[in-house]
């Protein structure tokens, strides 16, 4: 037993937060609902009681998946870069303005446009990368400027140029038909964009894992001057590392309008930044936990929408929950005391035999 | 352009930069302290939404403007606390600790609301207060200065007298001189027995102080109630401001006029139908070109401390001299 906690013990404390967050929210419920029954109900069962509701929640899944993974190689490098909203705003209005503008059978169409999409948002994720690697300026500060730059130069693109004004309100042209990622289950917004972030998830986990590059990138962020001691060409590596977030967001952002929306629609950033940032701390970066996570926040948001709708308890509860989680997941030395006491006693035990 | 150039040279529309810098002015000397101590405070825009809530809270259930001034900046303050005891005593990384922090701001704000009033998107409900203006007796009269300078609101004139104050603490007293220790090098404060931990929590607590007064002016001067995530992004723009600023008190303010000065004209523009999202960039593109070159300047000294100090263990070549 003791064995296995020291073993798992960064996944066993990440279950713990995740469950003092679910206990919290029970207990928030029975504060405040006049029907804590009913409510708690809605809020933990809901997301699996309808059709709607459960696409649903793989919809909200698939967009902050692709963003998760685009943290995690960036958190991998140690790179603060908290640039995916602002990769994924532009990739998407780039690549609108691409889909729209052109005219070629499917086959071409979607993988052109996902890839117009994802090099607009590499190479966003490129200038905080040799901003660092060249003059060792901070990523988090310029990739958070870079996302209000993202941002107004996407709504000056879509806004002057891909306006459709037929439509009552700001949004592009519809993107053509040979453009849209299919819906698959009737009587959803269930699209292929699910499928291809999971196949995405195990991409990332291959790179990550098992090729030299992704090694790299993991031993930059392991101990940097080690790195630079083994031969790795850590600047490249920094740099690198920041494209592929840029690469990885803009596919997200791109998945998304291609299947659900089918024009952009954003003239607000979508929060899927900072969902891939809460993913990323929850998966502790790794892809395949990613998902999990992703489908976890999913649910949570679903489940809080639920509660919203059915009963007296308002849904940001899961924003504070959340919050709460990550808190907890973050600090490091939470039930570090825990660790260091088996630690202790099994050196002891040890000792004792020898 | 006539009507724009005409606009911008108004006295309107100084006001206007004043009464838009204020809420960005707070809280970029929020993020200044915080670096200047060596952690960075990026919890700016949770802090003021807090505060914006407890302040029009309090004063709608107490009517009294200083008990408000006195709760929401306690929450300012808390808010410091809660983000250094997670980050110096329970090791959270800064960066995410101040993103949870956000996070529960924009959530626990709306949660209250809606169990306090009963409303999910803005307080107009509640008779909550407002910080009085103030007219300058002698200036109100000059015809321009006058309506650019006087009438603005209380706590306008107390962002740029709490510049003044950032200078006093930061240069001629004894905490200010342990936080740019703390923050210029940990270990040789350490050295000479500055408790590093303390003088960081005291740091990031006077950072949720500034901080604080730019969320109650916000929903207690800029308007008059607390509307949902109604900071809008002032708290990251507020570290724009501070990292152009060079983290000084004067560059600072200047920065935070600049930013001030575009939005207000941002304002302007949309009105006149000329694109304002390229004008709006302008000091986002400029924040990231000074970010760049002070680092770059910042490199550069520490190479040539390197090459003065030869054959020093680490003296490697500098990261700028790779090709990438």
């Amino acid at each position: 037993m003791e064995k296995f906690v020291l073993r798992y013990f960064t996944l066993i404390r990440t279950i713990i937060a995740i469950l003092i967050g679910v206990i919290v929210s029970v207990a928030l419920i029975f504060l405040i609902s006049r029907e804590p029954g009913f409510s708690l109900r809605s809020f933990l069962l809901g997301p699996f009681l309808s059709r709607s509701r459960f696409s649903n929640m793989l919809e909200t899944a698939s967009p902050i998946i692709f963003c998760g993974l685009a943290i995690s190689v960036a958190f991998h490098a140690k790179q603060f870069n908290i640039g995916a909203a602002g990769s994924l705003y532009l990739g998407a209005a780039v690549g609108t303005a691409f889909a729209v503008s052109t005219r070629m059978p499917a086959v071409f169409h979607i993988p052109l446009t996902l890839l117009v999409a994802g090099a607009a948002g590499a190479a966003w994720g490129f200038i905080p990368g040799i901003l660092k690697a060249r003059w060792k300026a901070s990523e988090l500060v310029s990739s958070l400027m870079l996302n209000y730059v993202a941002y107004y130069g996407g709504l000056y693109l879509i806004n002057f140029h891909f306006r459709d004004k037929g439509a009552g309100y700001l949004v592009s042209h519809q993107l053509p038909q040979s453009a849209w990622l299919q819906q698959f289950m009737s009587g959803t917004r269930l699209h292929w964009g699910i499928v291809l972030a999971v196949v995405f998830a195990f991409l990332v986990y291959a790179f990550m894992y098992h090729t030299t590059t992704g090694y790299e990138i993991r031993m930059t962020g392991h101990n940097e001057h080690f790195a630079r001691f083994g031969g790795i060409n850590v600047l490249r590596i920094v740099v690198l590392s920041q494209v592929i977030l840029g690469l990885l967001a803009g596919f997200g952002g791109m998945t998304e309008v291609m299947g659900i929306h089918r024009r952009f629609n954003w003239q607000m950033s979508p929060g899927y930044g900072w969902d891939g940032i809460v993913v990323a701390i929850i998966g502790r970066n790794h892809p395949l936990l990613i998902i999990a996570a992703s489908f976890f926040l999913a649910y949570l948001r679903v489940g809080g929408q639920v509660l919203n709708l059915m009963s007296d308890v308002p849904w940001e509860m899961v924003t504070v929950i959340q919050s709460l989680i990550i808190l907890l997941i973050t600090a490091e030395a939470f039930l570090s005391q825990w660790r260091y006491r088996i630690t202790v006693r099994q050196a002891e035990r040890a000792g004792g035999a020898s | 352009m006539n009507p724009l150039l005409r606009s911008i040279f108004s006295a309107q529309f100084g006001y206007a930069v004043f009464r838009v810098m204020t809420p960005l002015l707070f809280p970029a000397l929020g993020v200044a302290i915080s670096h200047l101590a060596g952690t960075i405070n990026i919890a700016m825009e949770g802090t003021m939404l807090v505060c914006a809530f407890v302040g029009v809270m309090v004063s709608a259930a107490t009517g009294n403007l200083l008990v408000a001034l006195a709760a929401g900046v306690a929450a300012g303050v808390a808010m410091g606390a809660i983000l250094g005891y997670f980050h110096l005593k329970l090791k959270a990384d800064i960066i995410l600790a101040a993103i949870a922090l956000n996070m529960f701001a924009a959530g626990s704000t709306i949660f209250f609301l809606f169990i306090l009033a009963g409303d999910k998107g803005i307080s107009s409900g509640l008779k909550s207060l407002v910080f009085p203006q103030v007219h300058i007796p002698l200036i109100k009269g000059i015809p321009v200065l006058g309506t650019t300078l006087s009438g603005h609101n209380v706590l306008t004139y107390g962002a740029i007298l709490a510049v003044v104050l950032f200078y006093l603490l930061i240069f001629k007293t004894p905490l200010g001189l342990r936080i740019r220790a703390v923050g210029q090098n940990p270990d040789a404060a350490q050295s000479v027995g500055i408790n590093v931990v303390r003088t960081r929590l005291q740091a990031l607590m006077l950072s949720g102080f500034f901080g604080s007064l730019g969320g109650l002016y916000l929903s207690m001067g800029y308007v008059s109630w607390f509307a949902r995530d109604m900071t809008a992004g002032r708290g990251w723009i507020a570290i724009a401001a501070s990292t152009l600023g060079g983290h000084m008190p004067l560059g600072t303010f200047l920065a935070s006029l600049l930013f001030g000065a575009v939005n207000a004209l941002a304002i302007y523009l949309a009105s006149l139908q000329i694109p304002s999202e390229l004008i709006q960039m302008i000091p986002y593109v400029a924040t990231v070109i000074a970010l760049t070159v002070y680092s770059a300047q910042a490199l550069r000294k520490k190479t040539r401390k390197l090459k003065a100090g030869e054959g020093l263990p680490g003296a490697s070549r500098p990261p700028g001299e790779q090709a990438p």
